[in-house]
């Protein structure tokens, strides 16, 4: 079975995506090979959902996106592992949050990834997620000059071994 | 999303990208790629739904752990248990993005 990348996206926005190749000086293949037995290895998990922890951090920054709708916030968040779900804010305008509100595991599984670990098999998993905002195409400098060097030393300080990402 | 990944991975760390729409991560060369042909927003799933969430979450560990080569793709064969009609309506905010009501606005006729 195939995926139809393309089964929920309005015809409108389709040419915004497909055949647009790779962007300018990210055409290599990179490579980091997995190199530990999964049942040994500690996974982090990182949405684009624009997830945030609402007591104790600032939402993403959706009024000067409202103002500027050219640009999307480049900033990140670190979501405790054992966060409970009703603490989690969504901060996206590009999609619908309820079921991510009422599931924040639908974005972000790391209850699920805890029971894995629970069950042996996988090895542990990381004390802090990470949470973007998608819609950082029309700019990735944002990212690439100030968040990834963060995540990078995030992930490097809490010793993952792999990460998966995932959009909204 | 797929070039965060790149980067991530250039850095040294293994990744593996669950994503909508596979096509667009194999164009942007992401390393490991696990598609799903859920609406936006529900990368792992219908809310509530454990069993499928975790059918995800083991295809992308697999993928992570398991890839011998860059560009390794694996589709994870579940339907969406909800119409399409009603399920493309639903993954869209009720209001548009400030990008959509900018687009619309510049294709509104003047006169």
């Amino acid at each position: 079975m195939i995926v139809d990348s393309y089964r929920f996206l309005p015809r409108s926005f389709r040419p915004m995506y497909e055949g647009r190749g790779p962007f300018p000086g990210e055409e290599a293949p990179v490579w980091a090979p997995f190199e530990k037995r999964l049942a040994a290895a500690r996974i982090a998990l990182l949405t684009s959902a624009g997830l945030f922890v609402r007591s104790t951090q600032p939402s993403f920054d959706l009024e000067r996106e409202q103002n500027n709708p050219e640009w999307g916030d480049p900033s990140w968040r670190s979501i405790p592992a054992n966060a409970d779900a009703a603490e989690i804010g969504v901060a996206h305008l590009h999609i619908n949050d309820e079921d991510i509100k009422a599931d924040p595991e639908i974005a972000l599984p790391a209850r699920l990834l805890d029971h894995l670990v629970a069950e042996g098999m996988v090895g542990s998993a990381t004390a802090e997620h990470l949470s973007v905002m998608g819609y950082q195409d029309r700019s990735l400098d944002g990212w690439r000059q100030e968040t990834l060097p963060e995540l990078v030393a995030k992930l490097r300080d809490q010793q993952a071994d792999g990460l998966i990402l995932a959009p909204a | 999303m797929p070039v965060l990944a790149r980067w991530i991975e250039t850095a040294g760390i293994p990744t593996v990208v669950v994503t909508m729409m596979p096509a667009v991560a194999e164009e942007r060369r992401a390393p490991r790629i696990v598609g799903v042909e859920f609406p936006f927003g529900h990368a792992f799933g219908m809310p509530g739904d454990k069993t499928m969430q975790r059918r995800v979450l083991e295809v992308a560990l697999q993928v992570l752990a398991g890839s011998t080569a860059f560009g390794t793709r694996v589709d994870v064969d579940i339907e969406w248990p909800v119409p399409l009609r009603d399920a493309y309506k639903a993954w869209q905010p009720k209001e548009a993005s400030p990008i959509v009501r900018k687009l619309l606005a510049s294709q509104r006729p003047t006169s």
